[in-house]
């Protein structure tokens, strides 16, 4: 009970401060629209090609990509907002508090998934007012926004660990842009796997990030296949409790390095 | 205030070494009284922060022990975290958050609510002279305000002991003399148990009413600040020769000099201790003329804590503050 209250008094505390930074917000509101309409425009012509065979428009088909991959852009910098509070001896605070380590790493992860939800819900409003037709409704919608969060708590977790580990931010930087390029385009974030090679269609079938695109896509049909569907959700809820469960355990090692 | 005077912090034989090799606690083994402050005074990187560390819970020990408030630190560190406030090194506010915020978040991670801890964030908000400033965002305060919200919120949960890792670096005078009127005011009339580091000789001789000096991981002296000077026989001469190399010189002409102490050296500055100053003084000069070294200045001074500092570590404390600097 007080692990979640105290859960919510951090992520309280990053709220606050994310609402406070205007120039924040905006980047976060106008970044997955730059996505939905760069990549709209991009790869229009994908739905051309012979083979390409799911999805009412291509929009319907691009909404779970672009979706999924803002989870995992936007909460793999999870790690700076640790990096900053090393720097400000803020850690060192709570450390020396009564404070659950699990409250420190998920009540900051509780903030970069409202942040997430916020983006899911203008990213659906956009991608309905261009001509989506998303036919599985607001359920199907909400299935895969709970597919994009918990790619987003993973990746969080696993910044906020590598933060903890090496304390320093080009590694947060470094392992974020080592990660999140390859886990997106080694998926069907936006292209079909039937159309790609196929090392990268088998690679996908181990990538989490795939089994979300997969699993959110199938949501918004019209009859979506529910026992395609949880079985990632599950798959994918197990590793969000991991990664969390490591990060709250790198608090050790951090505190052998101090 | 109900008071404890039996040791509320006690280690004994702390080591820590950190990866890489380097040792930073070397056996440190200390005891503190209820209701008193004890001063960790040494130079940068001698060992302070580290055994800060360890009292606190942060840094776990190679070996050895360690109680705080009745509880060991490895055994039981939740209960050691409920009875101690903590100050670090560096002012550990949340910059985006206002005054009163830091606070409240601080309170609340020791489970304080509602009207309880709104009125504890008010009264520590006055006692600290920052009630304007509390609903600005910190971010905008200065150094010293921060400082003092650092302060604060190591008090909200009304810890039994109070840990401030070199309280005054980077104050201005003024701030200082505030902060200090503060830490005196919480052991006397609080009965609050304060263990404070420095590398600001006047700050453990002013607030401290025991300290221990520590050097490259070892406590080299241990006592109250008066006993520490008194145990130094007599006055301090310095001499001050015009080079570095007429030094050992110096020092051998007055080591045969009667009613001196062992002198030491250290560059230009030749130190020896005398029961009568006042007739030494002129023996000293004479005898250094004799010898042909010029002295480029000569004082004596009353024991000070530097004097207790080097004696104990055989280095003058500015220069080994400058050493592990460099």
């Amino acid at each position: 009970m007080t692990a979640l209250a105290q859960t919510g008094y951090v992520a309280g505390r990053h709220l606050r401060f994310f609402i406070r930074q205007p120039w924040f917000v905006v980047m976060a509101l106008i970044q997955p629209v730059i996505w939905l309409l760069l990549f709209g425009a991009l790869f229009k012509s994908v739905a051309q090609i012979p083979g390409f065979t799911s999805a009412a428009t291509y929009l319907d088909y691009l909404v779970p990509g672009v979706l999924v991959m803002t989870a995992l852009f936007g909460c793999g910098w999870s790690g700076m907002s640790i990096i900053e509070d090393i720097d400000r001896s803020i850690v060192d605070r709570f450390l020396t508090t009564p404070i659950h380590r699990s409250a420190i790493i998920v009540g900051l992860n509780v903030y970069e998934l409202v942040a997430l939800l916020i983006q899911a819900v203008i990213i659906g409003g956009l991608a309905w007012l261009l001509g989506a037709k998303f036919e599985g409704g607001i359920l199907g919608y909400g299935a895969l926004t709970v597919c994009a969060m918990l790619v987003g708590a993973t990746v969080a977790a696993f910044s906020d660990a590598m933060a903890l580990i090496l304390r320093q931010r080009e590694s947060v930087i470094g392992i974020n842009t080592m990660l999140t390029m390859p886990l997106t385009f080694l998926s069907a974030a936006f292209m079909p796997l039937a159309l790609v090679p196929d090392w990268i269609a088998t690679a996908a079938r181990f990538n989490p990030v795939n089994w979300a695109v997969e699993a959110g896509r199938e949501a918004l049909t019209a009859s979506p296949d529910w026992s395609m569907i949880v079985p990632r959700v599950v798959a994918l809820a197990v590793l969000a409790i991991l990664t969390t469960a490591w990060a709250t355990r790198t608090f050790r090692a951090y505190q052998k390095g101090i | 205030m109900q008071r404890d005077h039996t040791g509320v912090i006690e280690a004994e034989g702390l080591v820590k070494t950190y990866p890489g090799g380097v040792t930073a606690l070397d056996g440190i083994s200390l005891s503190v009284r209820g209701g008193t402050i004890f001063a960790l005074l040494g130079p940068n990187g001698a060992g302070k922060s580290t055994t800060v560390k360890v009292l606190t819970t942060l840094s776990r020990p190679d070996s050895g022990t360690a109680v705080v408030a009745g509880h060991d630190v490895l055994r039981n560190p939740d209960r050691v975290r409920r009875s101690i406030g903590v100050v670090a090194q560096k002012a550990a506010v949340d910059p985006s958050a206002t005054g009163r915020e830091n606070l409240r978040l601080q309170g609340r991670i020791h489970g304080m609510a509602g009207r309880r801890l709104e009125s504890r964030i008010a009264e520590l908000l006055e006692q600290f002279g920052l009630p304007d400033a509390a609903d600005r965002i910190v971010q905008g305060w200065s150094g010293g305000m921060q400082r003092k919200l650092d302060v604060a919120m190591g008090l909200v949960h009304r810890p039994s002991v109070l840990f401030l890792d070199e309280p005054s670096t980077g104050l201005d005078p003024e701030a200082r003399a505030t902060l200090w009127a503060e830490i005196s005011r919480l052991a006397a009339d609080e009965g609050l148990t304060i263990f404070l580091t420095t590398h600001y000789l006047d700050e453990a001789d002013r607030l401290a009413s025991r300290l221990a000096i520590v050097d490259r991981g070892r406590i080299v002296a241990e006592g109250a600040p008066e006993a520490l000077k008194a145990e130094l026989r007599g006055d301090a001469i310095n001499v001050v020769v015009g080079s570095a190399d007429a030094g050992p010189d110096a020092a051998r002409v007055l080591e045969r000099i009667e009613g001196l102490g062992a002198p030491t050296l250290d560059g230009t500055l030749v130190s020896a201790r005398a029961d009568h100053a006042a007739t030494t003084v002129p023996a000293v000069l004479s005898a250094l003329d004799a010898a042909g070294v010029a002295v480029a200045a000569i004082t004596v001074a009353r024991p000070s804590l530097d004097d207790v500092y080097l004696r104990h570590t055989g280095r003058a404390f500015r220069a080994a503050a400058l050493e592990v600097n460099a």
